[in-house]
């Protein structure tokens, strides 16, 4: 008498949802691992099946990051949570002047989640990772009780090695350096903000959610000797603006006119009593360069797709009291402080 | 932007300001009030006040919705969200104003109370329809630029016969407190608020019109210019008021004819009629009681009334000491006169009202204006 043959019914992606087992570490998490994650990230890492990767060493200096993700709604206008997940943690690790290698990335998905938008999630990670080419080479699944969470979060951490020569750190704007922005501010911000209020806008504002990566490397090509670099997420430029400037003890001084905004976004932000400056970017940067090296910076990143908007709009001064202040593009002059909470909209 | 850019344009703005250098006369002091908050913000955020001569001053006024509002209206908002457990629907602003007890309706929310921002009160009425089985009260402020949106709300929630839907009404009015400014004492010393005239409300008299403005010109000698928001405007209002104040007239002149008429808006004043009733006085932070001077929701609505409805009792609470608030809103004090601005009274944790809105004086003067207190050392 012959054993029966196993049978093997596979995941069902069109209308099945995740349930309490995917997440138990037993045959349901093994196949999510097996029929979703695995053939999507499609890496010998992950074919090992350990819970570990283990790769070679590279020499000098290596920077580690994470980043947890939990946008709502999970799919907006120019992306998705998945794509942001992978793009957040490569720009972290981009700004520490390194060059991404590897991601890891763990789930907590709430149990009666659709496994076909799970699917879409992974997709765009995966089409994100490839594009960007730091592939997601470990992982993990947790699955807790419906209405205990918002869908689903996706952390991810990432690994990178910082060239020869190369020294990025908040600590470095120096007083007479040159300030650097890569393009466009508060579209990402806005296009969830627009998601969620159900604005109709006549050009619905798409994310900028993007990797950096290859524009830091053009720009450390041009300049090793950029001191500062950061992506200016929540909190938007003048948040960030503000963690420099106290980090590194200087001041600094903003021209408004300078810092570029799209039509959509300063016209949502009008509308909602927002400041487009501390509204989140996910595909945006900030270069701090010493005066002689801003314009051939600032060339590299117009040449680069992610920086062709690219402009200068400040210079770091000396102030004690680490004021970043702004010539307003009205004449006046102002401080372009930290965010107080949430930016709460006004009355009237 | 179409219809905004043309009202920022810095170029206009150097000639405007050169315009009012020319008119203000040297020897003499020009301090006008703007009473509104959004007036506070426009001069904070655009750099106004740098573009005019040292001697035309602006005080900041009273007309921030969140700083007027007492710390007694805001614990009966508390009670309603964590004791009676409705569902509170209330502007942004409003979710950080300090209520008694180190207490705010943020921090009631973080310990599980049902508190949701909406942007206006047609979001509420959704919730209200949403929700069938569940309270849901509008916590309505504003002076009369919310009001009809709220009036509007009730006659919509009459109308459906809405069971779950009621407003707790603290809308208040311009005039009242413009009086209250205006008959403070002019001896010099605390208190004293000496003013040449004042920024009139835009939005507020897009609705009331320029015609209530009339009774003060006249009476108390004081120019009012009713001015748009946006930073031309203010300094269009400003070269207006120094006109006047140099000719010897105290008249209303309107700035913002683009939005407001002299008898203002009558459909929106008579739905405000038809609802709401005055109220014989009413506690306001920093002015305290003003007779005339708030709106309640008319017995013929009473069910939409949530004081009525949830039997609520208006307790008044007085404010931290150290704070100054009281004399900012009148105008008798600056931000920086205030022991408390700044150390433990900032944006972040606010004692006082003013520090919560971005239209409070103290707020604005924290988040755009406070490197003019220092000596900043430039690159």
């Amino acid at each position: 008498m012959s054993a029966k043959r196993d049978y093997h019914r596979p995941l069902d992606m069109r209308h099945g949802l995740i349930d309490m087992t995917h997440g138990a570490g037993g045959r349901a998490s093994a196949q999510l691992v097996e029929e979703l994650f695995g053939p999507a990230f499609d890496n010998p890492w992950l074919a090992e099946g350990h819970d570990a990767a283990c790769f070679a060493a590279e020499r000098g200096r290596m920077v580690l990051a994470t980043d947890a993700h939990v946008v709502s709604p999970l799919f907006f206008p120019g992306g998705d949570i998945g794509c942001l997940a992978v793009h957040g943690t490569i720009n972290d690790v981009a700004m520490a002047g390194a060059k991404p290698m590897y991601l890891a990335a763990s789930f907590v998905i709430e149990e009666g989640f659709a496994l076909a938008t799970l699917g879409r999630i992974v997709a765009s990670m995966a089409s994100a990772s490839r594009q960007a080419r730091v592939p997601v080479i470990a992982g993990d699944t947790k699955v807790v009780e419906k209405n205990k969470g918002d869908g689903v979060f996706i952390t991810t951490t990432g690994v990178g090695v910082v060239p020869e020569g190369v020294q990025v750190s908040g600590r470095r704007a120096r007083v007479g350096d040159h300030i650097l922005l890569s393009g466009r501010i508060g579209d990402h911000g806005m296009a969830i903000m627009s998601c969620r209020q159900g604005l109709e806008l006549q050009t619905p504002i798409r994310s900028d959610t993007a990797a950096l990566h290859e524009l830091v490397a053009t720009m450390l090509q041009v300049c090793p000797r950029i001191g500062v670099l950061r992506d200016p997420t929540r909190g938007g430029l003048a948040t960030a603006l503000n963690e420099i400037a106290r980090q590194s003890g200087v001041g600094m001084m903003l021209q408004e006119r300078a810092i570029p905004v799209g039509a959509g976004v300063q016209a949502a932000c009008e509308l909602l009593g927002l400041d487009p400056l501390y509204v989140a970017n996910e595909g945006k940067l900030i270069a701090i360069v010493p005066p002689t090296e801003a314009q051939p910076v600032l060339d590299a990143m117009r040449a680069h797709p992610l920086g062709a908007q690219a402009a200068e709009i400040g210079i770091v001064t000396e102030d004690q009291h680490h004021f970043v202040q702004m010539t307003t593009a009205f004449g006046g002059r102002r401080v372009v402080d930290w965010l107080s909470g949430e930016q709460l909209p006004r009355i009237c | 932007m179409q219809y905004v850019d043309e009202f920022r344009d810095g170029e206009l703005g150097r000639r405007l300001a050169q315009r009012i250098a020319a008119a203000a006369g040297p020897r003499r002091q020009y301090r006008f009030m703007e009473f509104c908050g959004g007036h506070t913000h426009a001069i904070s955020r655009y750099g106004v006040a740098d573009l005019l001569p040292e001697n035309v001053r602006m005080v900041h006024g009273p007309g921030c919705p969140v700083c007027v509002l007492p710390i007694g209206r805001v614990d009966l908002a508390m009670q309603l969200a964590l004791e009676h457990g409705v569902m509170l629907a209330t502007y942004g602003d409003v979710m950080r104003v300090p209520a008694s007890d180190r207490m705010s309706l943020l921090n009631a929310k973080a310990q599980g109370a049902a508190v949701h921002m909406v942007y206006s009160v047609t979001d509420a009425l959704r919730l209200a329809r949403e929700h069938p089985g569940r309270e849901v009260v509008f916590f309505a402020i504003g002076f009369e630029t919310t009001t009809p949106p709220t009036a509007l709300a009730i006659l919509h929630a009459q109308q459906q016969d809405m069971r779950n839907f009621s407003v707790l009404c603290n809308h208040v009015l311009t005039p009242a407190a413009m009086s209250k400014i205006l008959e403070s004492p002019a001896v010099p010393g605390p208190g004293a608020v000496e003013l040449d005239g004042f920024v009139g409300p835009g939005h507020v008299s897009t609705v009331i019109g320029s015609a209530p403005y009339e009774l003060f010109a006249r009476e108390y000698r004081k120019p009012v210019v009713i001015a748009g928001f946006e930073p031309l405007d203010v300094m269009q209002a400003v070269l207006m008021l120094i006109g006047q104040v140099n000719e010897g007239r105290a008249e209303v002149e309107n700035e913002f004819t683009r939005g407001v008429t002299r008898a203002g808006n009558l459909i929106a004043q008579a739905k405000m009629a038809e609802v709401f009733e005055l109220r014989e006085s009413f506690e306001w932070r920093g002015l305290g009681q003003l007779p005339s001077s708030a709106l309640r929701i008319r017995p013929a609505y009473g069910r939409f009334d949530a004081e009525r409805r949830f039997a609520l009792a208006h307790r008044s609470i007085p404010d931290n000491k150290g704070c100054e608030c009281a004399a900012i809103l009148r105008g008798a004090l600056r931000p920086t006169d205030c022991k408390l601005f700044g150390t433990v009274c900032r944006p972040d944790h606010p004692v006082g009202s003013c520090m919560v809105s971005s239209e409070g004086a103290c707020a604005a003067h924290y988040s755009y204006g406070r490197f003019k207190d220092i000596d900043v050392v430039r690159a």
